[in-house]
């Protein structure tokens, strides 16, 4: 039982757990006091300052977000005095914003528009500051426009990059009339160490960070008659499509999503669950190769731990911070590039379509995959494997530009050929799905029986700690692996840029001994991505792993290598895992970045 | 008018009498809580301009169970118009050392920093000096006392406690959310004794001489004396140490031009006096019976009739504009609307009633700024435009 403290609320007595803030307690009773600068997932900053409050006996007014709750506080959210400042606090950031909301992207869901309607601010009395000042427009990254015409200064993507991600390309520069985010030497962002995560696009209260979106190229190559447009959609997609369309957080929409797709005019609706279970079979083949390698062979030039390879913004991330350890990501191409890369080869083959009049397109939670699908390396197929990445954002655009009425959609099924998927698949949306999904299939491989946990359900490598350590012993392996008899395989998983950090500094130190490692750039996973619906929590995160898990034990395979369309592929066109073709298509390199 | 010359001059604070290994060596035999009590009955209160009182800040932190704690001089010194905190470093900048290692011992920490302004770049050669020599005395005392100078880069904002902390710790100086206050967490996490340089040369003289002797000068609520830094209309600009409590009247008189037409009592976030409130305007802390009491670090700008009120108000704002740290919306952007918002007035392009949009802009700037930067702009912009509003209009 925790310390409490009697605290009065607008005239009426309460008992709050000692050690919570003001925005709290009021949160607790039902009361909603403004706020811009916090978030859940951010530390405290407190400089926003809508959130005051009046404190019976001080004559200044306390940010409600950085002001614990002491014994007999006397606390008045809503007295004239409040308001009153209150409203000229959002007055001075309305003249300091680019308020030209019609022409926003992030018209109809910004905090400080809601605000301002709030407080039907209905004159700008104030002398309006962006014109005075020269401010830039960055959109030169492939992912991220940064529009400081629209920055309202609450730094929460600085805090978001510095302390969710660890990645610092976003910080404060000069002070007063001139203070800024900006980037190291105030370069753009796509010349510094941004890993294009969005994970601030994501925190950004208005239109100040917002992904670069692909709605019009996709809606031309649509109505383009000479075009067979092709569509995949991510795993974590499905569940959170939703909320962009009314629903509350934690459905799973998957069959509505594939039927307004095909509403839309994409030729083919194809899953990058698919692709997903290839890349267990691949990278589970090459986890065991490594460790073949390492252990038998004593081959020396192999790396251990593997480290996954399907999160982009990662991939950035582990080539600016630590180079030295590129050698540990598994060489395989995320499941959006190896979609890319066999719909021009494969699928094109299979069709009888020239691949120079596929337009792939893909949906993704994931501001980096549009960076991804941009990389030079990314054109296996001798065409741009994947030409437009959309966001779960983008897609509910267009969606919405189509008029159609999501919620009366009667759920539709994937195409064939490439759009079947077990539930290994879905749950590469959840952090510490990879890993389960690798270790369903791998231990099957090398034993030749299911994994040992109850329903297939791998709980120790679930669940939302930042870094997370699981080991699996090997008992009674087939004769091919019998080399791993007794072997512990030691996993370990970590979300969010910060984590990925920390376990990337004990394997740089040799205090680790993992075998295999997931890294997954966003926090939650990619159902936590930059390109999912904004806003984005702990609870929110929660609720989509749930629809995730749910999706993954509803579905009539379990294991990837079950997929029977995966079968197909290996037996028609790629002949073996890690073969000559998969090589060519399915596998990638990496280059070392410098930090500045 | 009156014409007495009441003010009183003293001389504590550069009295050189190089008897500091004494004044420390007999401190030190003293209990902690004996001094703290000497130094809580003196009643000194921050010079900076704040007036925390001295004796409750050391207490706080030694009463402290953190094992690291630390002990910071502020020698950040960038209020306009103060120039008193870089005299005592050049002159007497042992009473400074002493008084820091004096609250090491009270306070229980081992380390003391001096957080020295960029400005005063020059004054670090000689400073080094010293605090080597303090250093050999150190050790070979056997006193658990190490002191090191920590150079500003000439952010204003830096002289605000927790911003100055920030600094140190290499991040953006920005205030902090209080609470926690330094004496809970300060610099690293660790309770912290922040003090201005003539805070510390005070407990020096309080040790020296005894509180009473110090309680004895001054006025109620203000007790003991002050280092003035003199600038602006008069014919004997410098640095005065003077009872505080005196009349503004009084020093006018002593040190005006004849035709003082407004004084700026604490710098540019201080007060503007005009000439027919002198007489009843005292400087000195909060908590005075009668009159205004003007709190301040020390600086006194007089103006003479020559001077526009505008182009004063013009300048603090400008400065404020830049050196606000930009962190949080009342103090950024309120002031670049009270520099834009006052030129349009002037220029006709705003109507005079703007004025009073402002006024209650610098009010909500007062109740909801982070921190003592941005709840200062109101004191002069006010002051300002109550007194000489004719003048911001034409």
């Amino acid at each position: 039982m925790s310390k409490k403290v009697s605290i009065s609320i607008n005239g009426f007595p309460v008992e709050i757990s000692a050690g919570k803030t003001i925005l709290e307690a009021a949160e607790e009773q039902g009361i909603t006091i403004p706020t811009l600068c916090h978030h859940k997932d951010l530390c405290v900053a407190g400089n926003c300052r809508v959130c005051v409050v009046e404190v019976a006996g001080q004559n200044r007014l306390s940010a409600a977000c950085a002001t614990p709750c002491e014994e007999g506080m006397e606390i008045l959210t809503n007295s004239l005095k409040v308001r009153n400042s209150r409203k000229q606090i959002i007055e001075l950031l309305l003249a300091e914003h680019n308020a030209d909301c019609t022409k926003c992207y992030r018209n109809g869901n910004c905090e400080l528009q809601t605000l301002a309607s709030e407080y039907k601010i209905m004159t700008q009395d104030f002398i309006e500051l962006v014109p005075l000042k020269h401010v830039s427009i960055d959109s030169y990254s492939p992912s991220i426009i940064k529009d400081d015409s629209k920055c309202i200064r609450c730094q929460r993507c600085v805090r978001t990059c510095a302390g969710l991600q660890g990645v610092n390309a976003l910080t404060v520069a000069h002070k007063g009339d001139k203070m800024k985010i900006t980037t190291f030497f105030e370069k753009a962002m796509r010349d510094v160490v941004c890993t294009n995560c969005g994970q601030c696009v994501n925190h950004c209260p208005t239109g100040a960070l917002v992904e670069k979106n692909y709605i019009e190229e996709v809606w031309e190559a649509i109505a383009n008659p000479n075009k067979h447009v092709v569509v995949q959609t991510a795993p974590a997609v499905r569940v959170g499509l939703g909320e962009e369309l009314g629903l509350k957080p934690g459905k799973s929409v998957t069959g509505k999503m594939v039927a307004a797709l095909k509403r839309l005019g994409f030729d083919s609706v194809l899953d990058t669950d698919f692709t997903a279970d290839l890349t267990i079979i691949e990278e589970g083949t090459e986890l065991l190769t490594r460790l073949k390698k390492v252990l038998v062979d004593k081959d020396e030039s192999v790396s251990l731990p593997m480290a996954t390879s399907c999160s982009p913004g990662w991939i950035k991330y582990i080539e600016h911070m630590f180079p030295e350890h590129l050698k540990n990501l598994s060489t395989c191409k995320s499941p959006q590039q190896m979609f890319g890369a066999l719909v021009k080869t494969y699928y094109a083959n299979a069709r009888n379509i020239k691949p120079e009049d596929i337009v792939s397109v893909s949906i993704m939670p994931c501001t980096a995959k549009k960076y991804e699908a941009f990389r030079p390396e990314m054109h296996d197929s001798g065409y741009r494997d994947v030409d437009y990445v959309l966001t779960t954002r983008e897609l509910a655009i267009l969606i919405k530009q189509a008029g159609l009425d999501f919620n009366k959609l009667e759920p539709a099924k994937y195409d064939r050929l490439m759009g079947e998927s077990s539930g290994a698949a879905v749950i590469f949306g959840a952090t510490g799905g990879v890993m389960e999904a690798a270790l369903r299939t791998a231990y099957e491989i090398v034993t030749g029986r299911e994994v040992p946990f109850e329903n297939l359900n791998i709980t120790p490598v679930r669940g939302s700690d930042g870094i997370r350590e699981a080991t699996i012993k090997i008992e009674n392996p087939v004769e091919e692996w019998a080399f791993l008899d007794g072997v512990e395989l030691k996993c370990a998983i970590a979300h969010g840029l910060i984590n990925a950090k920390s376990v990337m500094e004990s394997v740089r130190a040799g205090t680790a001994d993992y075998h295999f490692i997931e890294f997954m750039a966003c926090p939650g996973g990619c159902l936590g991505g930059g390109g999912q619906p904004i806003p984005t929590n702990p609870e929110i995160r929660q609720k989509r792993a749930e629809a995730i898990y749910a999706e993954d034990e509803g579905l009539p395979i379990r294991k990837s290598h079950e997929n029977h369309e995966i079968k197909k592929l290996y037996k028609d066109f790629l002949k073996e895992p890690l073969g000559e073709v998969s090589h060519h298509l399915l596998h990638t390199k990496y280059t070392q970045r410098e930090r500045y | 008018m009156a014409t007495s010359n009441q003010l009183k001059r003293v001389d504590f604070i550069f009295r050189n009498e190089n008897d500091w290994e004494k004044i420390l060596s007999s401190t030190l035999k003293r209990k902690p809580q004996e001094l703290i009590n000497e130094l809580i009955s003196s009643e000194l209160k921050g010079r900076g301009g704040a007036g925390f009182p001295t004796g409750l800040k050391w207490k706080l932190t030694a009463e402290s169970k953190e094992k690291e704690k630390y002990v910071i001089c502020n020698a950040d010194e960038g209020e306009p118009g103060t120039f008193k905190d870089r005299e005592i470093l050049s002159r007497v900048p042992y009473k400074v050392l002493t008084a820091m290692a004096i609250c090491g011992y009270i306070t229980g920490a081992k380390r003391g920093f001096i957080y020295l302004r960029g400005e005063y770049k020059f004054l670090l050669p000689e400073l080094n000096k010293v605090i080597d020599e303090f250093d050999y005395y150190c050790q070979e005392t056997n006193l658990d006392f190490k002191i090191s100078i920590f150079m500003g880069s000439g952010a204003y904002i830096c002289g605000e406690e927790t911003a100055l902390m920030e600094s140190m710790e290499g991040k953006r100086g920005e205030p902090r959310n209080k609470p926690p206050f330094p004496t809970q967490a300060g610099f690293m996490g660790k309770p912290t004794v922040i003090n201005n340089v003539e805070t510390l040369v005070h407990t020096f003289t309080i040790f020296k001489y005894g509180a009473k002797k110090f309680y004895d000068l001054g006025v109620q609520y203000s007790r003991g004396t002050k280092l003035f830094s003199v600038s602006g209309d008069t014919p004997k600009p410098g640095i005065y140490e003077l009872e505080l409590g005196m009349s503004l009247q009084d020093f006018v008189y002593e040190f005006g031009d004849g035709d003082t037409k407004a004084v700026q009592v604490g710098g540019a976030s201080g007060f503007l006096v005009p000439r027919k409130k002198f007489k009843d305007a005292a400087i000195g802390f909060k908590g005075k019976l009668t009159g205004i009491s003007l709190p301040t670090g020390g600086s006194m700008m007089l103006f003479n009739s020559s001077r526009s009120m505008f182009n004063v108000l013009d300048n603090y704002l400008e400065f404020f504009r830049e050196e606000s740290c930009g962190q949080c919306t009342p103090c950024r952007v309120g002031c670049q609307q009270l520099l834009l918002g006052i030129k349009a007035v002037k220029r006709g392009e705003k109507p005079a009633s703007y004025l009073d949009k402002l006024l209650r802009l610098t009010e909500t700037m007062q109740y909801t700024a982070k921190c003592g930067l941005g709840q200062s702009v109101a004191n002069s912009f006010s002051s300002i435009v109550e007194n000489f509003r004719e003048e911001m209009i034409y």
